[in-house]
């Protein structure tokens, strides 16, 4: 991984200025030489109807199967559970989301798209070898077997190095298709984009919290 | 009927053609219109009207991909830009290097109002300093103009534009004059940890300055003082600082502000300008060549009419270019003639060279200080409240680079969006499920970012000439670039990473992935941070500059330059602030000039 994409995918991840997306996404070309397996499509262009909402697969064609959104369904939803707070992943269209995004022409999109697809073959694979059945098939407890041995990059074993970038990547996309919804804004308590008289600041109980009042 | 066909336009005589639309080219417009003279701008995008055409509040999952940028909208789907990025679609430029250290990349903005409609609206004055940095150090050049000089623009432009901020008197940090800055917005708790921790590393934090009504302008007072004895102007302007709402406290700026709350040409310069009636625009105008007359005077310029495809000239008294440094650069090589065989207005040999950005490095960290903290609104002005300026002007001998860097820096609860909450797997340990839910509420608000903005010095490795055999889709020839970084900046470079480190970890925080001490790898490659200035710098020399001190070309007397092309240095303030005043000032002299019929 080159630096750039480096910067890329920890930017992406950054949970805090809007104004670091820049350098995040500004590089991004459009992918080249698409293998046979990539679908041909073009995005949006460069001037879309940016007050347009847009239905799923109208932009360009879906890539699941009906067996591999039972894998997205069944992985989305261990990772983003329904709780007393707030449903589950695949109740606030997760696997939509994850299906319009990894059939996308764009290059990040692209390449999460091998990520994710080769992913879900591993999942399968190894299930059948651990349970016979392939991953959506087996118990929540077979599920979380497999998972808890690649859910963590740095920890994982030199076998399951690939695997954990897999889901690493697919619980970013998981939970970033989640908290951009209205439920996950309501999860997280997001209070903003809505009309002001005036900006006060923080409150003073947030600011005795900090220890700055 | 200001919006008019390039047909028509070719019937009609103007004062001025401006070339562009965007900071330089909208203020060259509005200072001209408003003292009557007639005007023909001409746009290579379409026309863009941000009030009817921007999703104020599209929230995430209304958008393709949640609104994250791609190869088609870089800065996100619901950002103002159209058609435009890094890479234009029939477009193409040449780059010499392609390798992060060695390469120019050009942003454009084909679009009326251009990079005005989604810029970080950061405004900050360039101090005494930096008006005079050869003479300060020995390197780069002087500005044949003083602080003095752009003074009293940048006071004229504040009042105008709208600009909060407030005057902390620091170094090379110039005040305002009473009456010119809006007052600034309440700093975010990130803002006062930020300002209470880098204080003790002897670090000013100070409110920042950004082009945001935070109150409804001064339109009983400014008026008379932006255009005095014009009671025409007055009226026009005072009408339509009315019409501009204050922030509502609401909604990206980046995406433009259909309340006209924030400063973009299209809400801010050109309805004014377009209301004096003096002002004509052609869209869709792909402007290659200024036309010259057997006297060596500019005679108009030549463009493609991209809705027909056909080749139109427009004349008038005197041309100016605002099409963006290096398009107006490539607008001058691409003007060759028996006079200029090298390109207009070139006797120099210094078109093209000296492009400048500016310096760029990142780094963020979380801190557990502002985890979990009580639910309440943080979008505030959409853009930074406070910063922090260069602080270190008298150890710049200590510390091996020149030049110094101002920070950018935000936190808080913003709209979630596909990266909240992602990458945390370095904090969690790995979790999901339930755990997981916990883990994204506890850390959603509790990264704090830092962008450092620095000088890069000109430099003779860094310029752009006209690629001997790539055309554009028009069959214009297209700008080769060359870049290169000297060690006063990838060491400065690096010398943010390391400041931005000791803020974090003075704030009990903890740095997000790899403090870059390699300044190489460090610094973001040229063009990215979008401040492209040079390539027509002015000076007292006609044989080392392209113009004179009014931006006016050494060689052409009715051609002039008015958006970031004439900067002979790039200080770390954001140039669009200095652009407009500038523009300003060059517009006074135009008018001046053609009153005393030498124009």
């Amino acid at each position: 991984m080159d630096r750039r994409t480096t910067i890329k995918w920890v930017l992406a991840a950054s949970a805090s200025a809007p104004f670091l997306k820049g350098l995040a996404f500004g590089r991004e070309a459009f992918a080249a030489g698409a293998g046979a397996h990539v679908p041909a499509a073009t995005g949006y262009g460069t001037d879309p109807k940016l007050l347009n909402t847009f239905k799923l697969g109208e932009l360009w064609p879906l890539t699941f199967t009906p067996a591999q959104r039972r894998t997205a369904t069944a992985l989305s939803d261990l990772v983003i559970p329904a709780d007393d707070t707030s449903p589950s992943a695949s109740a606030v269209g997760v696997v939509d989301f994850l299906d319009e995004w990894i059939s996308a022409p764009y290059k990040n999109q692209r390449r999460d798209r091998k990520i994710l697809l080769d992913g879900f073959k591993w999942l399968d694979r190894e299930s059948a070898k651990r349970f016979s059945e392939p991953f959506a098939a087996l118990s929540a407890t077979q599920q979380r077997t497999i998972c808890d041995d690649i859910c963590y990059v740095a920890k994982a074993a030199h076998r399951f190095a690939r695997a954990a970038k897999f889901f690493a990547r697919y619980r970013d996309l998981t939970a970033g298709g989640f908290y951009s919804t209205p439920a996950g804004r309501k999860d997280l308590q997001y209070v903003g984009n809505t009309p002001l008289k005036s900006f006060e600041g923080p409150p003073l109980e947030v600011l005795k919290k900090v220890g700055l009042a | 009927m200001p919006f008019i066909t390039s047909a028509i336009a070719a019937k009609e005589t103007y004062d001025v053609i401006v070339v562009g639309s965007g900071a330089g080219g909208g203020q060259t417009a509005y200072t001209l219109t408003m003292d009557g003279a007639r005007i023909l701008m001409l746009e290579a995008g379409r026309n863009y009207d941000p009030v009817s055409e921007t999703p104020m509040f599209h929230t995430p999952e209304l958008a393709p991909l949640r609104g994250e940028g791609t190869a088609d909208k870089p800065f996100g789907f619901y950002d103002a830009t159209i058609d435009g990025g890094w890479q234009v679609p029939g477009e193409p430029y040449v780059q010499t290097r392609t390798d992060d250290a060695g390469r120019f990349d050009w942003w454009r903005a084909r679009m009326l109002g251009g990079r005005t409609n989604h810029w970080g609206r950061i405004a900050l004055r360039n101090g005494p300093y930096d008006f005079k940095p050869y003479t300060r150090d020995g390197l780069g050049f002087d500005w044949p103009i003083s602080y003095e000089d752009m003074a009293p623009y940048y006071d004229k432009v504040e009042m105008l534009v709208g600009v909060y901020g407030a005057n902390e008197g620091l170094e090379n940090t110039p005040n305002s004059p009473p009456g010119c800055l809006l007052p600034p917005p309440k700093p975010k708790v990130s803002d006062l940890l930020v300002a209470a921790r880098a204080g003790k590393l002897g670090i000013p934090v100070i409110p920042g300055h950004r082009a945001v009504l935070t109150q409804q302008l001064d339109w009983k007072t400014s008026p008379a003082k932006l255009h005095p004895g014009n009671a025409a102007a007055q009226k026009i302007i005072a009408e339509d600082m009315q019409r501009r709402a204050a922030c509502f406290w609401a909604t990206p700026c980046g995406r433009g502000c259909s309340i006209r709350a924030n400063y973009q040409s299209t809400t801010v310069h050109l309805p004014p300008a377009l209301a004096t009636g003096k002002l004509d625009i052609v869209t869709d105008a792909m402007v290659n060549e200024v036309t010259l007359g057997k006297d060596g005077r500019a005679t108009g310029v030549g463009f493609v009419d991209k809705t027909t495809g056909k080749h139109q000239q427009v004349s008038a008294r005197v041309v100016v270019l605002a099409a963006s440094a290096c398009e107006s650069v490539r607008i001058l090589l691409n003007s060759k003639s028996s006079l200029f065989p090298h390109g207009l207005a070139n006797s120099s040999g210094k078109v093209g060279k000296y492009i400048m950005d500016t310096v760029g490095s990142s780094l963020d960290g979380q801190v557990p200080l502002l985890e979990s903290l009580p639910p309440h609104n943080e979008d505030g002005a959409s853009g930074l409240h406070m910063y922090i300026p260069w602080w270190l002007y008298q150890q710049a001998a200590k510390l091996g680079f020149a030049r110094g860097y101002h920070v950018e820096f935000g936190g808080g609860k913003g709209m979630p969006d596909v990266g909240t909450a992602a990458g945390l797997e370095w904090l969690t340990g790995g979790s999901y499920g339930a755990k997981f839910k916990q883990d994204a509420r506890r850390y959603y608000g509790s990264f704090v970012g830092f962008d450092g903005r620095g000088e890069m010095i000109p430099n003779e490795h860094s310029w752009c000439e006209i690629d001997p055999s790539v055309k554009d889709k028009w069959g214009i020839p297209v700008l080769r670039f060359h870049w290169q970084w000297s060690d006063h900046e990838t060491r400065q470079a690096a010398h943010m990473q390391k400041t931005f480190a000791e803020i974090i970890e003075a704030m009990g925080g903890r740095v997000r992935g790899h403090v870059e001490t390699d300044g190489a790898k460090a610094i973001a490659p040229g063009g990215s941070i979008i401040h492209e200035v040079g390539g027509a710098i002015m000076g007292a020399d006609a044989k080392t500059s392209v113009t004179n001190k009014w931006c006016q070309t050494w060689d052409v007397k009715n051609l002039f330059l008015t958006d970031g092309a004439p900067f002979a240095s790039n200080a770390d303030k954001n140039p669009t602030l200095t652009i407009m005043a500038n523009a300003w000032r060059v517009a006074d002299r135009i008018l001046e000039r053609m009153r005393q019929k030498e124009l």
